[in-house]
């Protein structure tokens, strides 16, 4: 069991976080013609706008209720009117989601009794669903975020079950914030072949997914419908991808009385076996070929990466279900995971990370630690890691958000048999850049005269003991 | 807000310095510089934004954000300003307060814990302290804490006093100006001091922006003493004081900053930019006009003369190649302020045809220059929402889109070449070989043969699927069922 550790610094340099109303837009995005709003100063919407922009390399429909000065200390239900009543003017969305910001919440308004009352007067908004989610910068990261705004969908969206719902051939799918859209494709592939159907909530693999149109439009297009949404309770089963999942899972359950299976990671051939002979359980279907197929090409490409991750000394630091999941990867493939750092201690699970501590704190913690390990072979994050990454001189393995230095980021691939496959090639391509050729110094245990350093180390493991 | 803060605001809204100001009646001075937001119509940044834009390039020392994650932990290492040397600038750090922080109001003292963190483990001439909306909002002092921990600790602690909601970037820029003004410069003599010595303010080293015109100033033996604050140090931004003359470009972001140090310090100041070839000449001649009228030998005129004359003829020469492949092509230009024009005549020169330019955040005096260099001001357009600029572009109103990141995609995806001119740029425009850089951009931008491969629809979508097949394709023919 892997020990926790906080890190006790006053000063948190280089986060590895990234906010937790970010994490909510992000969730909203997943929904079709939709606008997230910040409920802050235009601030908190611009840099969240930006590093979304950046990672995704798209136009990002991201508005703020715009709190001034006086709004801030007077009260900001007006803005809040203000903001929906334009945006519904301007672009016409569908939907609207809204997610709370540090300032609102230190003030500590009534915004969900605020917005209930707004809508009741306003007959502008009729045609438009919006929802409110709690989501302050100063509690949790992007995966508290996108689930608190999953939470907030699926209670003002999904209809509960009723005796007059048929129930239809439908699987809900319930993706974490580190789902690619290319991830969500590959779930929906795998669920339509088994004759089921998907319904994905929040669904960034039609929104964005990066793809040209034939006209401008201010809103999200594509993601989760809201039809399909509200919908849910049609559904046999839910599947939910990650721990933070588990809260709006059980909700939906809750509401819906749809079972729920969590997956705590769909990275690696046991997670997958399991999702497999679900769905194969779930449509009384054998699993098709072409599974079959990509399951033997994952187990020949763990034969031929295998070489590559033996005794690799590996250091993570990501959002909790990031750090779990690649933590047993890496683990499964032979690596060693030397530094694990998780942006938040909001998981139940980190204490079952292969690592012998997990450390809640920075990207700075990350490199203290390798550098106290004695040194990694790879470093595991988002792209804020590159700094770290060029002091350490190990190469970096881009795995989250942002990822700002990268193209393709909406493409990649890290669930399934397949995604697991590729992810295997693409660490093992990064060690083979680093191989380097073998010199007389390399071999100084070839001759039995040990040397100081080794007397050293031998001392101090038996000291360990 | 604080009343120091508050007045400090005011102050700055009645900046003489500053000709859109003065243009203003009194009741309309009073209300400021910045735009009510509109709520759910408002885009841009905050005035921490604003203020951490323009002191963050300041490269050797600690800049420190007091506010919970988002201010800094979504905003880190994301601009370009390039540094020649020390890279602790780029470091994000923040005090990312906690609900238990903000309730139990021990920000103060986190705040005072974290400077003495980093001055222990980085040793910095200098940390800068940032004020953010939710600190300031539950009463936090960041000045007394910067007080206090500047004495206790012996390293200056800058307080950075401008809280987002206070209003705009631009109101940012200038509370960073007075930050330095309050706290820095003026507080350290510099090494040597000549009368060839500048400062430039306004200018970020954004893609090493500065590197590209400081060689003209080490060729006439003119010394870049403190930028402000490309590439800047600690040391030279706190003794900008002992320079003769204070360049500003960038508009007006840090007007504050020149006026006031004319006034301490008597520093002559002046307007000037680097973008457009016409532009760099007017500025390095006011530079040495200025420096010879403060003292500087008078051949410095002439010397100045003689290096504009060879730098014009040898960027045009370098331009000319172009202009064949440029000429007809159009350009709609979608920035605002000085650029709306100061890279007109670069484009009109290589035979590109402006057919429309956003005078949004220009004043009267860039229209004027609009209007000079395009006859009328036919070519003037004010904001344009996305969507009809799509449909323009669409349209093919014009070739190319050349603005800030906001509207790229606009451009792309109206399958339109699209170059970016503001500051997230990878690009160096300044000067006479930023000019050069600029063209040969645009045409990179224009000739790339993936325009008519992306304009061109489906074949599918034509009807013409035959065209695209080798003949003799047998097809697959429907079989009449027996029976």
């Amino acid at each position: 069991m892997a020990e926790i550790i906080k890190s006790r610094k006053a000063v948190s340099v280089n986060p590895l976080k990234s906010s937790t109303p970010l994490g909510a837009a992000l969730a909203y995005l997943g929904m079709e013609g939709a606008v997230p709003l910040f409920h802050g100063s235009q601030g908190c919407t611009s840099f969240a706008l930006v590093l979304s922009v950046r990672h995704y390399k798209e136009a990002i429909p991201l508005q703020t209720t715009a709190m001034d000065e006086v709004a801030t200390i007077l009260g900001a239900a007006a803005n809040m009117e203000e903001a929906l009543l334009n945006l519904q003017r301007r672009m016409a969305p569908r939907f609207i989601g809204i997610a709370s910001t540090a300032l609102v919440e230190t003030r500590g308004e009534d915004y969900a009794g605020d917005l209930k009352l707004i809508l009741a007067r306003q007959a502008a908004l009729a045609d438009t669903t919006v929802v409110f989610a709690s989501t302050p910068d100063y509690t949790g990261a992007l995966e508290d975020g996108w689930a608190a705004a999953v939470s907030a969908i699926i209670e003002s969206v999904v209809a509960p079950w009723s005796p007059a719902m048929t129930s239809f051939q439908q699987v809900n799918v319930l993706p974490g914030v580190g789902q690619t859209p290319a991830d969500i494709e590959i779930l929906r592939d795998l669920i339509e072949s088994f004759g089921l159907y998907p319904v994905v909530l929040p669904d960034l693999s039609g929104s964005l997914d990066g793809h040209i149109s034939e006209e401008w439009c201010p809103t999200t297009q594509g993601g989760a419908r809201l039809e399909e949404v509200s919908q849910m309770a049609r559904a046999v089963h839910t599947i939910a991808i990650g721990e933070h999942m588990r809260r709006p899972a059980d909700l939906l359950g809750s509401l819906t009385g749809v079972p729920v299976t969590v997956f705590p990671t769909l990275t690696g051939l046991g997670a997958n076996d399991r999702l497999l002979s679900l769905l194969s359980h779930l449509s009384g279907k054998a699993v098709p070929a072409r599974y079959r197929r990509q399951r033997s090409q994952l187990l020949d490409a763990m034969l031929d990466g295998h070489f590559h991750f033996g005794g690799k000394r590996i250091a993570i630091a990501a959002d909790p279900d990031m750090l779990f999941s690649l933590s047993r990867f890496f683990n499964a493939m032979g690596a060693e995971i030397v530094v694990a750092v998780a942006s938040t201690a909001n998981a139940p699970h980190l204490d079952s990370i292969p690592a012998r501590r997990v450390i809640i704190g920075d990207l700075a913690d990350m490199e203290d630690a390798v550098r106290a390990a004695g040194g990694a072979d790879l470093l595991v994050t988002h792209s804020h890691g590159r700094q770290s990454a060029e002091r350490l001189g190990i190469p970096l393995l881009r795995v989250g958000f942002p990822i700002f230095d990268r193209l393709g980021t909406a493409h990649m691939q890290t669930i399934g048999y397949r995604g697991t496959r590729d992810l295997i090639f693409r660490v093992a391509n990064l060690f083979m850049g680093q191989m380097h050729d073998h010199a007389p110094g390399d071999f100084a245990t070839a001759w039995p005269v040990p040397s100081s350093e080794e007397i050293v180390h031998d001392s101090a493991s038996f000291a360990d003991h | 807000m604080s009343d120091a803060l508050k007045a400090k605001v005011a102050e700055l809204f009645n900046e003489p310095g500053c000709d859109k100001n003065l243009a203003k009646g009194e009741k309309e001075r009073k209300k400021g510089c910045s735009k009510p937001l509109t709520p759910g119509a408002a885009a841009g940044g905050c005035a921490f934004d604003g203020a951490k834009i323009a002191l963050q390039p300041i490269t050797d020392v600690v800049h420190l954000v007091h506010g919970p994650l988002a201010c800094e932990g979504n905003g880190w290492d994301n601009r370009h300003a390039a540094s020649s040397g020390p890279q602790l600038y780029r470091l994000g750090v923040t005090t990312d307060l906690s609900q238990m922080d903000i309730v139990m109001g021990t920000g103060e003292k986190r705040l005072y814990k974290a400077i003495r963190e980093v001055i222990s483990r980085y040793a910095p001439p200098a940390v800068f302290v940032y004020a953010t909306c939710v600190p300031a909002l539950i009463g936090d002092d960041i000045v007394a804490v910067c007080a206090h921990a500047t004495s206790r600790l012996g390293t200056p602690c800058i307080p950075v006093n401008a809280p987002g909601f206070v209003g705009s970037k631009n109101l940012g820029n200038k509370l960073a100006g007075e930050a330095l003004l309050d706290h820095v410069i003026g507080t350290m003599e510099p090494e040597t001091s000549t009368v060839f010595d500048i400062n430039i303010l306004g200018e970020y080293n954004l893609s090493g922006e500065l590197w590209q015109v400081r060689p003209l100033f080490d060729a006439l033996g003119i010394r870049v003493h403190a930028c402000m604050t490309g590439d800047a140090r600690y040391r030279e931004v706190a003794s900008a004081h002992r320079s003769r003359v204070n360049m500003m470009v960038c508009s007006t972001a840090l007007i504050n900053i020149a006026r006031k140090m004319e006034e301490r310090w008597g520093i002559p100041y002046f307007e000037g930019s680097f973008y457009g070839i016409g532009d760099t000449s007017a500025a390095l001649r006011s530079v040495a006009r200025l420096l010879v009228a403060r003292g500087a030998p008078a051949d410095l005129i002439e010397r100045t003369e003689a290096l504009v004359t060879a730098e014009e003829a040898r960027a045009w020469a370098r331009i000319a190649p172009y202009r064949q492949r440029l000429t007809g092509k159009r350009v709609l230009l979608y920035t605002g302020g000085v650029k709306s024009w100061s890279i007109v005549s670069a484009l009109q020169e290589v035979g590109m045809v402006v057919v429309g330019t956003s005078v949004r955040k220009s004043t009267e005096n860039d229209k004027q220059k609009i209007k000079d260099l395009m006859g009328g001001d036919a070519h003037m357009v004010d904001s344009i929402p996305p969507r009809e600029m799509y449909a323009q572009l669409r349209r093919g109103d014009a070739d190319i889109l050349l603005s800030g990141g906001r509207t790229q995609f606009v451009a792309l995806k109206a399958r339109v070449p699209w170059l970016d001119i503001n500051q997230e740029r990878h690009q160096a425009y300044a000067g006479y070989d930023g000019m050069v850089t600029l063209v040969r951009e645009l045409d990179r931008a224009l000739s790339n043969p993936v325009w008519a491969d992306v304009r061109r629809p489906a074949p599918w979508e034509q009807g013409d699927t035959e065209d695209w097949l080798d003949d003799n394709v047998p097809r697959l023919v429907p079989v009449a069922r027996e029976g």
